[in-house]
């Protein structure tokens, strides 16, 4: 399938989707998570992509050529959703772009106790305001530090890259990968992105680590990457595993009806239990 | 007490059927006289220049001030929290560690009203206000931290239910537990009320509150250590595990008791006059079987910590600062304040008992602080250390929960029988 086509399906899937809008909830979702792929070895670290999630999310736009912003590690920020980072490598300079990974199962959704963070059907994870309560239980759990707070503010709001859902409802892609000009990012469902970035690594072996991240790390995410060079050294966690994060809870969340039933059985057997007898029933 | 006579002769004329305006006036009267009654109490009594005042009252009054800041300037004004650290003192102090120590209200309940051991029955009105005033001051300390607290009504609600979140069923369970424990202790209220009839209405409620109480007591303590499941990749790994919420569970049994042992024993000192002594003589007894139920649960709270230890593998963590600061906490306050209970509890010993609930209790307080604060993050260069306004506002909490407890134990009739 050539790509040009598939952006056109998945863009008019978006649309359609935000016109059957979420009551679709109960029919079998055949959509395909969207996702974008990230070539390491393709970035060139001209920041665009950070200028343009500024300029599309009212957010920070940085002064790329005189602020040096690449001689420092940064994190995205409140300010800012995605920032391009500078590692010395084994193969020389190596610029990775981060950003929320929207994860398959992502922790903070299920972290969320009124839903404010939400995986879309589509696949973008949003923050939507009017639900949040401010407890930062998200932060605390994504394995990616990713969601950012505004300490600064009275009515302060949870930062983090949305995959711009918006303008993928107007059939737009990101308007980071739009703003690429080398083509190290490409948007699309996370199926085609996979055979895209086997492609590429079948084609140039020599040029790709063996791996694409995102794959499988904790449960399969949104956003995947291709390296150069080993992960450890461009700044990615690979201790995380592969187990989905809600799964860690999960356990634990099954055993409240357990104990939610059991224990009050078992508490009022033993309050008749040891009931003496002249206290007859009242 | 002029206070309960004036509404003693409300209750003795009651309502009568068929008299309308008789009602009503009785009625009117019967409210007349229930603020006259509220009225007087709020009025202070005793000494006004204790230390204890003169300490807290500066202290509550710049905490008010504090707290008015942080929400017109936002978190950051008034906390270190940062990207890194969303979670600080607020929560790892006031409400997890706060709530680990109300434990005791669950413990002594299900002692007196499921199993019917009469001998903690003295305590068991003491406890049920301790833990209902630390769940409304420690667990509700979870509002000042919240960004946007005017939301909270999403999740009860019901216009945003996330049942998928341990946070989502720890915040109901609070809030249930409050009313199970209001309701355990209404009818000490409605005793000072005068309102006989209420209170052998609420009585008889009681014993399906305790089961409820413990039933959510199980759920929650086990949950707020659940919320630190998916922290994985940030708690150092001694302290990680799948089973935070069993040893969560288990170790507030000990904090309470614990806790109930420490306060009893200050309690016993400072409302010396209002505990009558046949409750005197019987609290050394208490004392003494408290701290063998505090043993006891230690020792199968350390038996379960080592066996997830040596099940783990995690010998070589302790080579480093990690793991002798890990060893202290498991051993020098756990295994030690351990055995320092049954040795007290034997030979009837209270200054070794009251020394083991101090460093049971610094145990719990570290082991809280430890998962939600010092090793989370231990793996990143930076650290969180609450800030002054962090601390004064949590002393304001502690004194203003104080202050309360004390007003209500010199009024209600807390410690009669």
């Amino acid at each position: 399938m050539d790509r040009r086509n598939f952006l056109k399906v998945t863009g008019g899937i978006a649309a359609s989707l935000a016109a059957t809008g979420l009551q679709a909830k109960e029919k079998q979702n055949d959509e395909e998570f969207v996702g974008v792929l990230t070539d390491t070895t393709r970035c060139i670290g001209c920041r665009a992509c950070e200028k343009a999630c500024g300029e599309a999310h009212d957010l920070l736009v940085p002064d790329v050529e005189n602020d040096n912003a690449l001689d420092n590690l940064r994190t995205p920020s409140e300010k800012q959703w995605t920032v391009v980072n500078r590692y010395e490598t084994d193969v020389g300079e190596v610029f990775v772009k981060q950003q929320c990974m929207h994860c398959w199962q992502p922790a903070c959704t299920a972290a969320c106790l009124t839903n404010a963070m939400l995986k879309t059907k589509e696949g973008p994870v949003i923050w939507r305001e009017g639900k949040c309560i401010g407890c930062r239980y998200c932060m605390a759990s994504c394995p990616f530090n990713i969601p950012k707070y505004e300490y600064g503010s009275w009515n302060p709001k949870v930062q983090k890259c949305n995959m711009c859902y918006d303008r993928l409802q107007q059939g737009k892609k990101p308007a980071c990968v739009e703003a690429c000009p080398t083509g190290a990012l490409m948007f699309g469902s996370k199926r085609e992105l996979m055979e895209i970035a086997r492609v590429r690594i079948y084609n140039h072996p020599e040029k790709y680590v063996h791996k694409i991240y995102g794959e499988h790390e904790v449960g399969g995410t949104g956003w995947l990457y291709l390296s150069g060079v080993p992960f450890e050294q461009i700044g990615f966690r690979t201790d995380l595993g592969t187990t989905p994060y809600p799964e860690y809870t999960k356990e634990f969340l099954y055993a409240v009806p357990l104990i939610f039933f059991g224990a009050p059985a078992l508490l009022t057997g033993l309050h008749f239990l040891t009931k003496k007898d002249e206290s007859s029933e009242e | 007490m002029a206070g309960k006579n004036v509404l003693e002769i409300g209750t003795a004329t009651p309502f009568k059927k068929g008299y309308k305006m008789d009602k009503k006036t009785i009625f009117f009267g019967e409210v007349k006289r229930f603020f006259k009654f509220i009225l007087q109490e709020m009025k202070p009594r005793g000494k006004w220049l204790t230390p204890f005042n003169i300490i807290s009252l500066p202290i509550m009054f710049i905490g008010f001030i504090l707290l008015i800041l942080r929400f017109v300037k936002g978190l950051g004004y008034a906390t270190n929290l940062s990207q890194e650290f969303p979670w600080g003192f607020w929560i790892g102090f006031d409400v997890i560690t706060g709530v680990a120590f109300a434990g005791g209200a669950y413990v002594i309940t299900f002692v007196v009203y499921v199993m019917k051991v009469e001998k903690y029955h003295p305590i068991v009105k003491v406890t049920v206000l301790n833990g209902l005033l630390a769940y409304m001051f420690y667990a509700g300390a979870l509002v000042l931290d919240l960004g946007k607290p005017w939301n909270i009504f999403n999740p009860i609600i019901g216009n945003s239910f996330g049942y998928n979140s341990v946070l989502f069923l720890v915040a109901w369970h609070f809030l249930l537990y409050m009313a199970t424990e209001f309701l355990e202790f209404s009818p000490t209220i409605a005793q000072w009320l005068g309102w006989e009839k209420l209170q052998k209405i609420l009585k008889s409620l009681t014993v399906g509150a305790v089961i409820f109480g413990i039933t959510l007591s199980i759920l929650h303590q086990s949950g707020l250590g659940a919320l630190f499941l998916m922290a994985k990749s940030k708690i150092h790994p001694l302290w990680y595990s799948e089973f935070i919420p069993v040893f969560f569970f288990v170790s507030s049994i000990f904090a309470g008791l614990s806790m109930v042992i420490f306060e009893g024993t200050i309690s016993h000192r400072v409302f010396k006059d209002k505990i009558d002594s046949k409750h005197h003589a019987a609290f050394d007894e208490i004392i003494f079987g408290l701290a063998k139920g505090a043993a006891i649960t230690m020792f199968v709270y350390y038996f379960f910590k080592a066996l997830v230890f040596i099940h783990g593998g995690q010998w070589s963590y302790l080579t480093d600062s990690w793991g002798i600061w890990y060893l202290f906490e498991v051993i020098g306050l756990v295994l030690i304040p351990c055995f320092m209970f049954a040795y007290g509890a034997k030979n009837r010993n209270l200054g070794i008992i009251r020394t083991a609930a101090i460093l049971t209790m610094i145990g719990i307080i570290l082991n809280r602080l430890n998962i939600s604060i010092i090793t989370f993050n231990w793996n990143i260069p930076a650290v969180y250390y609450p800030s002054w306004i962090e601390i004064v506002i949590t002393l304001m909490i502690i004194f203003t929960e104080i202050w309360v407890f004390r007003w209500v134990v010199s009024r209600m009739p807390v410690f009669e029988d």
